[in-house]
């Protein structure tokens, strides 16, 4: 039985400076936020991370962790990162990105990144639609979803097919980790806290690129209650996008 | 240190080495591969980083994530390359991160051709990047002064944390000429009030583009042109050739400023009172200087390897103190001074006719 | 002759951009000004090339010659193009193993000279581009042939084992041109 003392993590911005989140209810980004902020609080690496912001609601990343933050422009936070790694390697860096950014607009630069096998994290948030702008179809979308660019629903004929982020990156050689997690119930929260962590050690380590896939709902844009956000991705989006640890360089080592 | 040959795209690369450039991001395109393979032969072996970037949206923005650290960082390219670094270098401007950026011109527009031309005047100066913002834009027109740029525009970038563009052509970077590199001749100012990285004894900070709350982005503007009225104050730099008698001053830059300066002499070894004004930062454009001269002149002529760009700037710094009349060629043609001096003879010849007839 | 303007053309392989390099290298060597300028196509091998070089006592303004003291044409493409570039009174070199083209000019002097022929004479590989050079400076006086020898010496510092083994071959080829028109081997 292991003791849980809940506490704000000081990685998160304090309300007095501003802090404090203010996504839509039954969102995705707070939960895995805060898990980030735990995290970086348990490695002790606040004061050494930079994390890079990206374009769409992950922007807002940069408001809510206390943390030195650089801006990316649509899809390029992989790259900002490589800069600023390669620039100073003892830093923690990490970019924290959207699927229309880092699957659909930057999928080039997030395949090339973990090819070269950079020394960063990325945490993608998976909702399976552009959630910023509205709810339109990203590369992720779903055979059949409904987003308000596809109304009757994405066409593999007129749209193709769903990209499978965290199974692509898992092929490239550089890539130390890549896994797939949802932000739906506890069992699977308590499972993003694990692989998150997995995804930040394989950096610390230097072992290469840690990629991380978060299935997160978007209740606003898909038109659902928070309730009904979870279930759909528990009954719905796992299907398409199943959850799981795709590559794990550290496996053979621990065995 | 004496003088060696050197080829413009090398004496680049070998400055920026010598400018303490940390970092190189590129990706290659002709006619400016050299760059990008000097570096990849030097910058590792001394512990520097040199990425080859997956394009140039990415080289950019690697750019961006090492000047965020306060690191020089540069990277270099062509025309459409350049095209592709536009809302990353707008992004730079409004953020304040500093990057060097070296814009070696090919012909344009599209793929176009390999051949010398000046058809990004517009691209450096008037962006292709969204909103209010400037790029410093450097011009060199001699090898020397290409080292000599090089250095300047390190240092500027940090000084300014703002993005340096050094706009060469294709023959810069091709021709071969003595000249000399001798140190490094800038102290470099303190990054740590800014930069990101450790944060254990201060406030976390960010660089971003993004200002969302009201007010905040104008604010952010405003603070933005303030620094280039100062840059516009201390760094406007220009030549200034035989004006002193001069009725006809050409304009011109970079390597077409050479050429210029050469048909000069042509026009002087006959008697024409001809001189050169040549622009050596494009911004900041010597506005004020280049209205003086047309003040006390009867034409200008200015001369580009494109349809008439910098020509804007010449005639809103002219503002009507003379007449000014545009001679250039576009897609891979050259300006010769036979060709300049041509020119030269049939406006000279204008001036006269109508100063004789009262016009002027 | 204190300023001279040279364009030498060939097709890629013949070195004309390399026998630019070496003059210009002379030319620094002797503390003289100096502009090296190349034209070439897409081709990586083969295509036609040329190069641009000024020599000068001053500041060389314009790397671009309109109208050349000396045209070194190795092979008849570079003949029939850049005749018209000489300058009145100048001179094209013209490698005649290359070039059967009528010269169309009488404001000229014209050297016509077998480099190709020339060259078995040498031990091989022998190399009509520095031969090219040799007669240009025997013919103009334009440097010190110390100065070109000085300069090939310099640059085979900085290039493969395996080139920097041709530097006797390329002296012998320089040396060799700088007494063809001496021992008149320029055919009429």
């Amino acid at each position: 039985m292991e003791t849980l003392v809940y506490k704000r993590p000081e990685s998160l911005l304090k309300a007095e400076k501003g802090g404090g989140f203010t996504f839509c209810p039954g969102c995705g980004h707070g939960v895995i936020l805060r898990t980030i902020a735990e995290l970086l609080d348990e490695f002790n690496i606040q004061k050494d991370t930079i994390a890079i912001a990206s374009v769409g609601c992950s922007v807002f990343m940069e408001r809510f962790l206390d943390l030195d933050v650089a801006g990316a422009s649509h899809g390029r936070s992989t790259c900002v990162a490589t800069g600023i790694k390669r620039c100073k390697p003892n830093n923690f860096v990490l970019t924290y990105q959207g699927d229309g950014d880092a699957a659909t607009i930057g999928f080039n630069e997030t395949i090339h990144t973990a090819c070269r096998g950079e020394h960063i994290t990325t945490i993608m948030i998976n909702n399976t639609n552009f959630g910023m702008t509205g709810g339109q179809a990203s590369a992720t979308t779903m055979l059949g979803q409904v987003t308000t660019t596809t109304p009757y629903g994405r066409k593999a004929e007129e749209t193709g097919y769903p990209l499978h982020a965290a199974e692509i990156v898992a092929q490239c050689e550089g890539t130390a980790y890549s896994a797939r997690v949802a932000v739906s119930d506890t069992k699977n929260i308590r499972a993003l806290k694990k692989t998150i962590k997995k995804a930040f050690e394989v950096q610390l380590k230097g072992l290469g690129y840690g990629f991380v896939e978060v299935l997160a709902g978007c209740p606003t844009n898909w038109h659902m209650t928070p309730t009904e956000a979870v279930e759909q991705i528990e009954n719905v989006i796992k299907t398409v996008h199943p959850l799981g640890v795709f590559k794990d360089i550290t496996e053979k080592e621990s065995v | 240190m004496a003088k060696e040959l050197v080829k413009g795209n090398i004496a680049i690369a070998r400055a920026a080495i010598n400018a303490g450039c940390q970092c190189y991001f590129g990706y290659p395109i002709t006619p400016q591969s050299e760059i990008g393979e000097y570096m990849g032969a030097h910058l590792p072996q001394m512990g520097r980083v040199f990425v080859t970037a997956e394009s140039e949206l990415a080289s950019i923005n690697m750019v961006i994530g090492a000047g965020t650290t306060g690191a020089k960082a540069m990277t270099s390219s062509s025309s459409c390359g350049i095209a592709l670094m536009q809302e990353a270098l707008s992004a730079m401007c409004i953020a304040e991160v500093p990057g060097v950026i070296v814009s070696v011109m090919r012909g344009g527009p599209g793929l176009g051709n390999i051949a010398p031309s000046q058809g990004d005047y517009f691209q450096a100066l008037k962006g292709g990047g969204n909103g209010d913002y400037k790029l410093i834009v450097l011009s060199p027109s001699t090898v020397q002064e290409a080292i000599d740029l090089t250095y300047r525009a390190f240092y500027l970038a940090l000084k300014y944390r703002n993005p340096v563009m050094l706009l060469a052509e294709g023959m810069l970077g091709q021709m071969m000429e003595p000249a000399e590199f001798g140190e490094y001749p800038y102290k470099d100012p303190d990054v740590t009030q800014w930069a990101l990285g450790c944060s254990h004894n201060r406030e976390a900070r960010n660089l971003v583009s993004l200002y969302m709350p009201e007010g905040a982005l104008e604010a952010k503007i405003n603070k933005i042109f303030e620094k280039y009225e100062l840059i516009t104050k201390n760094e406007t730099t220009y030549e200034e050739y035989m004006l002193d008698d001069a009725k006809l001053v050409l304009t011109a830059f970079g390597t077409v400023g050479r050429i210029a300066k050469a048909a000069v002499n042509k026009a002087r070894e006959v008697g024409m009172k001809v001189g050169l004004f040549r622009p050596v930062t494009l911004f900041p454009f010597p506005d004020k200087e280049l209205h003086e001269v047309a003040k006390n002149t009867d034409l200008i002529l200015d001369l580009e390897l494109n349809k008439g760009q910098m020509l804007s700037d010449v005639r809103s710094a002219v503002f009507g103190a003379c007449p000014v009349e545009f001679y250039g060629r576009s897609g891979g043609g050259l300006l010769s001074p036979d060709d300049i001096f041509a020119k030269i003879q049939e406006l000279y010849e204008k001036i006269d006719n109508k100063k004789a007839a009262g016009v002027v | 002759m204190a300023d001279m303007s040279v364009i030498i053309s060939g097709f890629g392989g013949q070195g004309a951009l390399f026998a630019g390099i070496l003059l210009c290298h002379a030319a620094v060597e002797e503390g003289k000004h100096t502009t090296w300028f190349p034209a070439y196509g897409a081709e990586m091998r083969g295509g036609a090339v040329n190069c641009s070089v000024n020599i000068s006592d001053c500041e060389v303004p314009s790397p671009i010659i309109d109208s050349a003291d000396v045209v070194i044409a190795l092979n008849e493409e570079s003949q029939v193009k850049f005749e018209k570039k000489v300058k009145k009174g100048g001179i094209l070199i013209v490698n005649s193993s290359l070039s059967q083209a009528a010269f169309t000019r009488d404001d000229i002097n014209y050297l016509k000279i077998p480099f190709n022929e020339l060259a078995q004479q040498l031990s091989q590989p022998a190399f009509i581009n520095v031969m090219a050079i040799g007669v240009l400076l025997e013919k103009t006086g334009i440097l010190k042939s110390d100065s070109v020898i000085k300069a090939m010496r310099e640059m085979s510092k900085n290039v493969s084992a395996k080139k920097a083994a041709l530097l006797p071959n390329n002296i012998e080829s320089f040396e060799f041109g700088t007494r063809i028109i001496k021992k008149q081997l320029v055919t009429a």
